[in-house]
C-alpha cells in the first residue's frame, strides 16, 4: 500500500511536470522551453527544500500545525528588503544586484537563526518552545517594523516591497540558481543521514532519550539544515515556507508510515505537485494576474481550517 | 548497582532532592514510595539522565553515569515515565522495535532483536494486538506496549514511574509476576514508583520511601512494612496483617 501510493505520487508528479513543460509551447518553443527549464529546476529544488524543513521541523516539535516560518526567517528577509529600498530612497528598481541581495540575505538569516536558535538552544536550559516563541516575537517585531517602514515610503517603493512579500519563480537568477542547487542538494543529502533517529524522535523527547538519541544534537543539526534550506530557498524565490504545513500534513494523511524517508519523499513529491501545477495555472490560467503563493495560500487556508475543525489531536 | 551519591535537584527556588544518597541492589525489585511531590519521578528522571542534576554523582556499575555515552547508557538503563502518547501512527509491534533501537541504531533488525520483541510482546500479551494501531487502543492496553517497548530494549536496569498506571488487577498482578521474573531470572535490576502499597508490600524485595526530597527509610520489604513507619510516610494509620506470610496493609479508617 505504501509502495503503490509513492508511486502513485511520483507518477502524478512526472504527469504535471510534462504538462508544465511541453504543453501550450507557442510560437517561440525553444526560448519558452528554456525558460521553463530553469523555472522547474527551481521549483523542485524548493520544493524538496521546503518538504524536507517542514517535515523534520514538526517533528522536532512535535506539533503538525508548523512550519519553520514560524522561526521568524521571512520576517527578517522582508525587513531587510524594506531597509535596503528604504535607505536608497529614489531607485525605481531593487538597489542591490540580485546576488549582492542573495548573500546578504542568506547570510542574514542564517546569521539571525545561528545566534538564536543555535546559541540559546546549546545551553540545553531552554525547550524547543521557549526558542519558537521568542521567534514569533521577534518575526512579529520586524514584520511591524517593516510596516513601519511601508508607511514612510513612497507608493512606487511600496510596490517594490510588495514584490517580496509574495514568492516567485517568474525571475529567478541562473548563476544563483546553479549555487544554491550546490548547497540545497548538500543538505538534503547529508540531511538523509539523520532520518532513522527522528524516526525515533518522534516519540517523543523522553523516549528519543531513553534509546539513546542525543536529543540537543539531533535538535541541532536539525535546526541548522532547516535553518539553510529556509534561508536559501527564501532568498531565492521569496517566502514560501506556509507550502510546509499543506504538504507536510498531506503527506502524513496520504502515506500511511511514521518513518521519515517516507513522509519527506512524500511531502516532496506532493510540494512539487503543488508548485508546478500552481505555476501552470498562474502562467497559462490567470496569464500571470495573480501569483503562486496567492493559490496555494488559498488552497493551504482551506486545508489548515479543515485539519483544524477534523482533529482534534494536535 | 546503581550508587547514588548526594543528589541535589531544584526547581528554581523549590528543593526537590536534597542530598539524595542510596544503592539499589543489583537484580532486585525496588519500590519506590512516598506521597505525591516528594521527589519520586524526579529520582527516576535524573537517574535517567532526562533530567539534568544540580549536585551529585550517580554510579552504574561503578562508572559515573555523567561519563558513559548515550549510545551505550540506552543498552544498560531503560526508563519508562507515568504518561505516554505520541502523536504519530504506530503500530504495537512497531513501538516494540524501537525497543531495539539502541543496537540497531537504525540498520536493518537482526535475528536476535526479532526474538526479542516477539518475547517482550508475548510477555505483556500484546500478540493478538501486535498490528494494531496504539491511538487505537485502550489506556491498559497503551500502557502494556510501552512495558513491551522497555522489555524490548532489555536493559540490565529498568526504571518504571508507575507502570501499572490504566491496568485493570489482572494487568497489574501479571506485570508485578514478569517484572520479579525478570530480576529473580534475568538478573535485571527494577527500580519502580508504587502508589499501591500492597502490590509494593507483595512484590518488591526493597523498598524505598522518600520524604521531602531524601531517602527517609530504606530496606527489605518486611522491614519497611511496619505499622508505625508507614504511619510516618503517609500521615496515615496502618494496620498491617500478616497472610501466608505475606504483609497486607489496611488503611481504610
Amino acid at each position: 500500500m505504501l509502495k503503490k501510493r509513492i508511486l502513485l505520487l511520483v507518477a502524478i508528479a512526472i504527469g504535471v511536470v510534462s504538462i508544465y513543460m511541453f504543453t501550450l509551447l507557442g510560437s517561440s518553443p525553444e526560448y519558452v522551453f528554456s525558460r521553463r527549464a530553469t523555472k522547474l529546476a527551481a521549483m523542485l529544488l524548493i520544493s524538496c527544500s521546503i518538504g524536507y524543513s517542514s517535515v523534520v521541523f514538526q517533528t522536532i516539535t512535535e506539533n503538525r500545525i508548523l512550519t519553520p516560518s514560524i522561526m521568524g526567517f521571512e520576517s527578517v528577509y522582508i525587513l531587510f528588503q524594506a531597509l535596503i529600498i528604504f535607505i536608497y530612497n529614489g531607485s525605481e528598481v531593487h538597489p542591490l544586484e540580485s546576488h549582492t541581495n542573495f548573500i546578504f540575505s542568506v547570510f542574514l538569516m542564517i546569521g539571525f537563526a545561528s545566534i538564536l536558535y543555535l546559541a540559546l538552544f546549546r545551553k540545553g536550559k531552554v525547550s524547543v518552545y521557549f526558542l519558537l516563541l521568542i521567534g514569533l516575537i521577534l518575526g512579529t517585531i520586524f514584520m511591524s517594523m517593516t510596516g513601519f517602514i511601508e508607511l514612510l515610503i513612497d507608493p512606487n517603493e511600496f510596490s517594490i516591497i510588495q514584490k517580496y512579500l509574495f514568492a516567485s519563480f517568474n525571475d529567478i537568477n541562473t548563476n544563483l540558481l546553479g549555487i544554491s542547487t550546490i548547497i540545497l542538494l548538500s543538505t538534503l543529502i547529508g540531511g538523509a543521514f539523520i532520518l532513522h533517529k527522528l524516526d525515533v524522535l518522534s516519540l517523543g523527547k523522553d523516549h528519543a532519550v531513553n534509546l539513546g538519541i542525543n536529543y540537543q544534537r539531533l535538535v541541532q543539526i536539525s535546526l541548522l539544515l532547516i535553518t539553510v534550506q529556509v534561508a536559501i530557498s527564501t532568498a531565492l524565490v521569496g517566502p514560501i515556507t506556509f507550502l510546509g504545513i499543506l504538504i507536510a500534513n498531506l503527506s502524513y494523511e496520504f502515506l500511511p508510515t511514521y518513518k521519515h524517508k517516507y513522509t519527506i519523499l512524500g511531502a516532496c513529491l506532493i510540494g512539487i505537485i503543488f508548485v508546478v501545477g500552481g505555476q501552470y495555472l498562474v502562467e497559462n490560467l490567470f496569464n500571470m494576474a495573480t501569483t503562486i503563493s496567492i493559490l496555494i495560500n488559498c488552497v493551504g487556508g482551506i486545508y489548515f481550517i479543515i485539519l483544524l475543525v477534523k482533529s482534534r489531536t494536535i | 548497582m546503581i550508587s547514588i551519591k548526594n543528589i541535589d535537584k531544584k526547581y528554581g527556588e523549590r528543593s526537590i532532592l536534597n542530598k539524595l544518597t542510596i544503592n539499589f541492589p543489583k537484580g532486585k525489585v525496588t519500590s519506590l514510595i512516598g506521597s505525591n511531590g516528594t521527589g519520586k519521578s524526579t529520582l527516576l528522571g535524573v537517574v535517567s539522565r532526562l533530567l539534568p542534576k544540580d549536585a551529585g554523582h550517580i554510579f552504574v556499575l561503578e562508572k559515573d553515569i555523567a561519563n558513559i555515552s548515550g549510545k551505550a547508557f540506552a543498552k544498560q538503563l531503560s526508563f519508562l515515565k507515568q504518561s505516554n502518547h505520541t502523536h504519530i501512527r504506530l503500530k504495537v509491534r512497531e513501538l516494540v522495535n524501537f525497543g531495539r533501537f539502541p543496537y540497531t541504531r537504525g540498520k536493518r533488525m537482526q535475528e536476535e532483536d526479532h526474538q526479542k520483541v516477539d518475547r517482550a510482546l508475548q510477555f505483556m500479551d500484546l500478540e493478538e494486538i501486535a498490528d494494531s494501531y496504539i491511538d487505537e487502543l485502550s489506556g491498559g492496553q497503551r500502557q502494556r506496549a510501552y512495558l513491551a517497548l522497555v522489555l524490548a530494549q532489555d536493559t540490565d536496569y529498568i526504571l518504571l514511574d508507575e507502570p501499572l498506571n490504566n491496568l485493570d488487577m489482572r494487568y497489574s498482578v501479571q506485570i508485578m509476576k514478569i517484572l520479579k521474573q525478570f530480576a529473580h531470572e534475568f538478573g535485571k535490576t527494577v527500580i519502580m514508583i508504587v502508589h499501591d502499597i500492597n502490590i509494593a508490600a507483595y512484590y518488591s524485595d526493597y523498598i524505598a520511601a522518600l520524604q521531602n526530597g531524601r531517602i527517609a527509610y530504606f530496606g527489605k520489604t518486611k522491614e519497611i512494612i511496619q505499622p508505625h513507619i508507614l504511619e510516618k510516610i503517609f500521615g496515615l494509620e496502618f494496620e498491617v496483617i500478616e497472610k501466608n506470610d505475606r504483609p497486607v496493609c489496611l488503611y481504610f479508617n
